[in-house]
């Protein structure tokens, strides 16, 4: 049984800031063979909705994966401005 | 805010609360910087904290700090589908201070430890994300954190990970993905004595287990530790497996484990209490940043100082001592009122003598060998068919062991393979 990521991420509290700390240039990901973000985000902020790529940045969990397998560097990566974002509390 | 202060600390982690802690203690003034609301919350570990290191800094820190449990049980399991094949090591010697390890959870120990360092005299600033590098000439002077500019006289990048300083000091190009793994944490809740009866634990013993053969063949692995009232549940992951096509998403392959029975045992009836991602260095040796430039220090794992030796993953000791160092090296710059490269580098010396940096020399092709797709699948498919035939009665009659054995090589590893492999591990771990 694969459980739902809505279920993982429930667990989680967020401060979203209305500003997206991470920003994807999607003309990049047209030509994109890989699509590695889709499948190394955690969270699957990444997603394919008819053979184009889809980013929201408010589930991130602040890893840092998709912005080291992206090799066509289209993802400009930052964590989200200080008391902003994703709080663990059993990390 | 203050506009000027000795010496900054980026990141209020392990490294960068050891780094204040240490020059606080020295009546040095230190200012440390944390992008969290609270130190912790947003680190995520297995986690064993080992002892030693933070005991020669605070001596007797078990006697305050939040610590779960003390491992006191050692389990290397390897899975193959229905089975299981394990080395289960158990000793109340483990337990004994300081040469022990301690389950922690993150969000507990680092605001404890960054506490320590808050009321032994440094300052510590919450939810600022430094963003930038102060430079004059060429040099380090200092931090960027939104409209702020704070200047010191030496910068020390704590900021773990994914640190952007060390980048902006020109110590290392882009993280290299096979360098980094995945870790994605599941944390479960049950009640103490379920845990304790489960895991067959006295009162505040613990115990840590490392899972083979549960990455569906990819280069990984999977732990499990006892805490309070939960048990932390995760899974490791190399990047390069992300690059390969047609194989699941990273959420999926902590599914994958809790479905071994296994694991489905352990975990019968517990909740989810969190979950949680964080990346790991493991490039080992020949991932390591460059340490040091003029006025600036760079600490933890944002150095790329951890050793994963496949039964052990070790980084917030490494943190930790190289937080002493960078403090021990600042400290003397002080004194000698230099703070460039030629005094900075007195932390290389340091690291070189330490126990973090010799350990990854010696451990060098441990992170190879660890990834190795034999020891992700082969191994744990073979002990684990060849237990099974050693234990399962049938009607025919039983063959020799040296039969079994020869019988699962040839099927499940090759001999040659078997050899180099064996040979590699002797050397390499
Ligand atoms: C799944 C997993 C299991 C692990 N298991 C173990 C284990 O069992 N034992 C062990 O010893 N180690 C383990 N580790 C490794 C260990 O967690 C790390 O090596 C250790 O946390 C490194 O400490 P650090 O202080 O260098 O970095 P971190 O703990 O990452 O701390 C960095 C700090 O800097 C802050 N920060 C980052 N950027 C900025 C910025 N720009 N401005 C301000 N603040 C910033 C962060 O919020 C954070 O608080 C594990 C790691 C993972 C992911
Ligand atoms: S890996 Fe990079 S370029 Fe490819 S789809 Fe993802 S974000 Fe786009
Ligand atoms: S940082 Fe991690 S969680 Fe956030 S979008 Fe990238 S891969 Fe997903």
């Amino acid at each position: 049984m694969t459980a739902k990521i809505e279920e993982k991420l429930g667990t989680l509290h967020y401060t979203i800031d209305k500003e997206a700390h991470i920003k994807v240039n999607f003309d990049a990901c047209n030509d994109c063979e890989n699509k590695a973000c889709i499948r190394g985000c955690p969270a699957q902020c990444f997603e394919l909705v008819q053979d184009e790529v889809k980013f929201q940045y408010e589930d991130c969990i602040e890893c840092g994966t998709c912005k080291i397998l992206c090799d066509k560097k289209a993802i400009e990566w930052n964590y989200p401005r200080g008391t902003f974002g994703v709080v663990f509390r059993k990390g | 805010m203050v506009e000027s202060v000795d010496t900054i600390v980026v990141g209020a982690g392990p490294a960068g609360s050891a780094t204040a802690y240490s020059l606080a203690k020295a009546g040095h003034e230190v200012l440390l910087v944390e992008r969290g609301k609270t130190p912790g919350e947003k680190n995520v570990s297995g986690g064993v904290l080992y002892g030693s290191v933070l005991h020669e800094l605070i001596p007797n820190f078990w006697d305050e700090a939040p610590l779960e449990r003390v491992i006191t049980n050692r389990n290397l399991v390897f899975l193959s589908g229905e089975s299981s094949f394990s080395l289960d090591f158990s000793s109340s010697k483990l337990e004994k201070p300081p040469h022990n390890g301690y389950s922690v959870i993150r969000y507990d120990f680092d605001q404890w430890f960054a506490k320590q360092a808050e009321e032994t005299g440094a300052l510590l600033a919450t939810g600022i994300r430094v963003d930038d590098l102060l430079w004059e000439n060429k040099q380090i002077v200092g931090i960027k954190a939104g409209s702020d500019e704070i200047r010191a006289k030496v910068v020390v990048a704590a900021d773990g990970i994914n640190s952007t300083l060390v980048e902006q000091a020109g110590l290392r190009k882009d993280l290299k993905a096979k360098y980094i793994a995945l870790g994605i944490k599941e944390v479960i809740g049950l009640p103490r004595d379920v845990i304790e009866n489960r895991f067959n634990l006295e009162h505040n013993e613990g115990t840590a287990h490392t899972y083979l053969g549960c990455t569906k063949g990819y280069p990984g692995g999977g732990f499990l530790y006892t805490n309070q009232d939960s048990l932390s549940l995760g899974i490791v992951l190399k990047l390069p497996i992300f690059k390969t096509k047609s194989h699941s998403k990273a959420p999926e392959f902590i599914d994958h484990l809790k479905q071994f029975p296994y694991i489905r045992r352990l975990i019968k009836e517990g909740t989810r209490l969190e979950y949680s991602a964080h990346l790991v260095p493991e490039g080992g040796y020949h991932g390591l940043s460059k340490l040091y430039t003029d006025g600036f220090l760079v600490t933890g794992d944002a150095a790329g100082l951890t050793l994963n030796i496949g039964y052990a993953l070790e980084g917030m000791n490494f943190a930790i001592a190289s937080g002493v160092a960078a403090a021990k090296t600042i400290l003397r710059a002080h004194k000698q009122n230099d703070f460039t490269q030629s005094t900075m580098k007195h932390y290389q010396k340091l690291m070189n003598q330490s126990f973090v940096l010799k350990d990854m020399k010696t451990f060098r092709n441990a992170p190879a060998i660890v990834s190795s797709p034999r020891l992700m699948k082969s191994y744990p498919d073979f002990i684990n068919n060849l237990a099974l035939d050693l234990y399962q009665s049938t009607a025919s009659p039983r063959p020799k062991l040296i039969n079994l054995i020869l019988k699962h090589v040839v099927h499940e590893i090759s001999l040659p393979h078997l050899f180099i492999d064996g040979i590699k591990a002797v050397r390499g771990l």
